[in-house]
């Protein structure tokens, strides 16, 4: 662990371990995610990758390891010491879930200016201000408009803003959960598996969202995955788990070609898991 | 389009299931009304019980139950709880709308008007009075319930902390209500963040159990501190609100006095009415223009789904406990004009009876909508009041009402949310979509 390589990583993971009761579901992961990179931690069903999920952005509180953010300007987080919100309005990081949580009531526009709640409350003077019509407030309202409808553009949607977010279609509600998470204006955005129940043609157009993304705006991306199409087009750097262990990490060239994984992901007997992960550490 | 006609998809199992449904309804009724109905018990002459069997008036109820629910259930296809808006014909519609857009306000100029129209009617203003403090109090409420999605059971503990506040400080101390009308604000404000603390952790049934049982803690404390509250005999001789220092009464320098006009005692009444549409229309104010704050989208955010809050890094604890407090300083403000206006304050006002009021008022309403909350507040206050005549069958029919408007109308009158920005046009959100928040 050189210096110049903790410069280049956003997200350390050091012996993550999760325990619920007596079952181990994450034990003693460790891994990176480099800045500005798309990092993907892929595993057979129930390898633990969402708990994995759920302690880096403090839905769960680790049992144990550390969890280290480093922000662009050097400073670092220790992730698994805060909690709840404040990882993302604090270590601005932000993710999106297996099974879509926007806000069905409200519209487009209206899930992307929630996302930008923290902002605009210290622009309202935390509601004084905004109540009595402050002009500061309403320029920065309009900025968060000019936002929220570039995101709205950006992931195509900018004829529906103004529809309610629970009659999109499947495809349309995971690009913009992915836009509402993009305007918390995130250092690290975590995305628990967007390209599940999407076609083919839906997921192409993900990747290529994905990947505009980590060019145009240099955010990093880590994310679960199932579909491998999408992995191995997008991913600069691949973690496998398997049983709550790594099991592998590489590019996805490297991973493809990895004899572990493939037994992981094909079924391989609880011994021959223990052997793997012996070699892998 | 998306929906097959309830109709084609109905008739296949239609009558099968419609008897079902009506014989399992008889048989619940017949299990309930045997022994409430069937069998009569009295004490006789000597003291022993005696009991006779009405086998006759139970066999009539139970068909009653049956064929009424027959009746109900081809009244529910028939018009269709939610198929009904596809049915309305557009033109229909359109004019629906068109009394939609100018309901508010023409509801609006006739309530300011009411004195004018009914002067020397005492009783219509005494009601109006009422109906507007309630119109108010659902509003307030319908900041916690309507908007954060939390449900709260005990209301009128906060009407009862802004009652007490005002009757206690100006009887103690002599101050005027206006200086008395924030400080009931703020108290009630500060009694519902000192609830919220400890129990905004708690979430849907659990939250409104706990609301229930501080709305009743209130009550017995001021029963039982009786050196500060006077205890059940209430607090009596709460100063009438001046107009602004000019006091209202008939003498040298009351109001009429120095307007050179005949006193007389409607003007106070006036006045009051006056003072509880200004506050409700503040409420109301405040409330359409928090919606619009990020603090109040981060309330219906929270209301949709608190995970997905979380994640954005909305802090859900300040979010529900402000909304908290401005529905609970709404409700202080309501409480200060009631004690005002009655002039003697006593725990009895404030029972649970009057938080389901509220609440009923608020849900009825359709929840979340501003002019749903008044136009229920109309019809569940002013209904009561028309059914006044019907004496002992009053209860019935009201209740008979509201059950009919939430099977024609499950999500309330207004079941539309109207969002709160927009790039192009604002649409009606369908109440379908819109959750109801789970505490």
């Amino acid at each position: 662990m050189s210096g110049d390589k903790m410069s280049d990583r956003i997200l350390g993971v050091d012996r993550l371990t999760m325990r619920f009761g007596g079952i181990v579901a994450v034990q003693d992961l460790s891994f990176s995610a480099a800045r500005k990179k798309i990092t993907a931690l892929i595993g057979p069903n129930g390898a633990g990758k969402t708990t994995v999920f759920n302690c880096i952005t403090g839905f769960y509180k680790p049992s144990g390891g550390a969890i280290r953010l480093t922000h662009d300007d050097g400073k670092t987080v220790a992730l698994e010491r805060l909690n709840d919100f404040r990882i993302a309005k604090q270590a601005k990081v932000a993710r999106t879930f297996q099974n879509i949580r926007l806000f069905p009531g409200m519209t487009a526009l209206e899930n992307l200016m929630v996302a930008q709640h923290n902002a605009l409350m210290r622009a309202s003077g935390f509601t004084f201000l905004g109540l009595i019509g402050a002009p500061g407030y309403r320029v920065a309202e309009k900025r968060a408009i000019e936002l929220a409808t570039d995101w709205l553009k950006r992931v195509n949607l900018l004829d529906r803003a103004d529809d309610a977010a629970g009659n999109f279609a499947y495809g349309d509600q995971r690009r913009l959960e992915i836009a509402r998470a993009m305007c918390t204006e995130p250092a690290l955005l975590c995305l628990d598996e967007p390209a599940a129940g999407l076609n083919a043609r839906e997921s192409a157009a993900l990747s290529e969202l994905l990947l505009s993304i980590r060019d145009e705006l240099g955010t990093s991306i880590l994310l679960i995955e199932h579909d491998m199409s999408v992995v191995m087009e997008i991913s600069d750097h691949i973690v496998v788990m398997d049983h709550g262990v790594k099991i592998a990490e590489g590019t996805p060239r490297e991973i493809r070609d990895d004899p572990k994984v493939i037994a992981a992901y094909l079924g391989a007997d609880e011994e021959e898991a223990a052997a793997v992960m012996e070699g892998g550490s | 389009m998306k929906a097959p006609s309830p109709h084609t998809a109905k008739t296949a199992t239609g009558i099968a299931a419609l008897l079902k449904t009506a014989f399992i309804n008889a048989l619940v009724a017949l299990v309930l009304f045997s022994l409430m109905v069937g069998i009569r018990t009295e004490a006789g002459a000597s003291g022993q019980l005696t009991y006779w069997t009405r086998f006759g008036d139970l066999a009539s109820l139970v068909a009653a139950v049956f064929g009424g629910s027959i009746v109900i259930e081809l009244l529910r296809q028939w018009i269709g709880p939610t198929g009904a808006e596809n049915l309305v014909p557009p033109a229909v519609k359109s004019g629906v709308s068109f009394i939609g857009r100018y309901l508010a306000p023409a509801l609006l100029i006739f309530t300011l008007l009411v004195p004018v129209i009914f002067y020397n009617q005492r009783y219509i203003l005494d009601l109006a009075i009422l109906v507007l403090t309630y119109v108010m109090l659902g509003w307030g409420l319908n900041v916690v319930v309507g908007l954060a999605g939390l449900l709260d059971l005990g209301y009128v503990a906060f009407y009862a902390v802004g009652a007490y506040s005002y009757g206690l400080l100006a009887t103690n101390f002599g101050w005027s209500f206006w200086i008395c009308l924030p400080l009931a604000g703020i108290l009630a404000a500060f009694w519902g963040v000192l609830l919220g603390f400890p129990v905004l952790r708690l979430r849907g049934d659990y939250l409104a159990i706990v609301t229930l049982a501080f709305g009743e803690i209130i009550r017995l404390v001021i029963i039982n501190w009786q050196d500060l509250t006077g205890g059940p005999n209430g607090v009596s001789g709460i100063p009438r609100p001046s107009f602004f220092g000019i006091p209202l009464d008939n003498s040298d320098d009351g109001l009429a006095a120095r307007l050179g006009i005949e006193y007389s005692p409607t003007h106070r009444i006036i006045f009051l009415f006056y003072l509880i549409l200004a506050l409700a229309l503040l409420t109301n104010w405040a409330t359409i223009r928090l919606r619009r704050l990020p603090i109040g989208r981060a309330w219906e955010a929270l209301r949709e789904d608190e995970v997905a809050c979380r994640a954005l890094g909305i802090n859900t604890t300040t979010t529900k406990l402000t909304a908290f407090a401005t529905g609970a300083m709404f409700g202080g403000f309501a409480g200060a004009f009631f004690a005002t206006r009655q002039g003697f304050i006593s725990p009895e006002s404030f029972t649970f009876q009057e938080s389901a009021l509220v609440l009923a008022i608020v849900v009825l309403g359709g929840m979340g909508s501003q002019l749903g909350v008044a136009l229920s507040a109309l019809a569940m206050i002013g209904g009561f009041e028309l059914f006044r005549s019907l004496e002992t069958y009053r209860m019935l029919v009201f209740g008979m009402a509201m059950v009919l408007i939430m099977i024609w109308r499950p999500r309330g009158l207004i079941g539309h949310r109207a969002p709160t920005v927009y790039l192009t046009k604002a649409k009606a959100i369908s109440s379908d979509l819109v959750k109801e928040g789970h505490g």
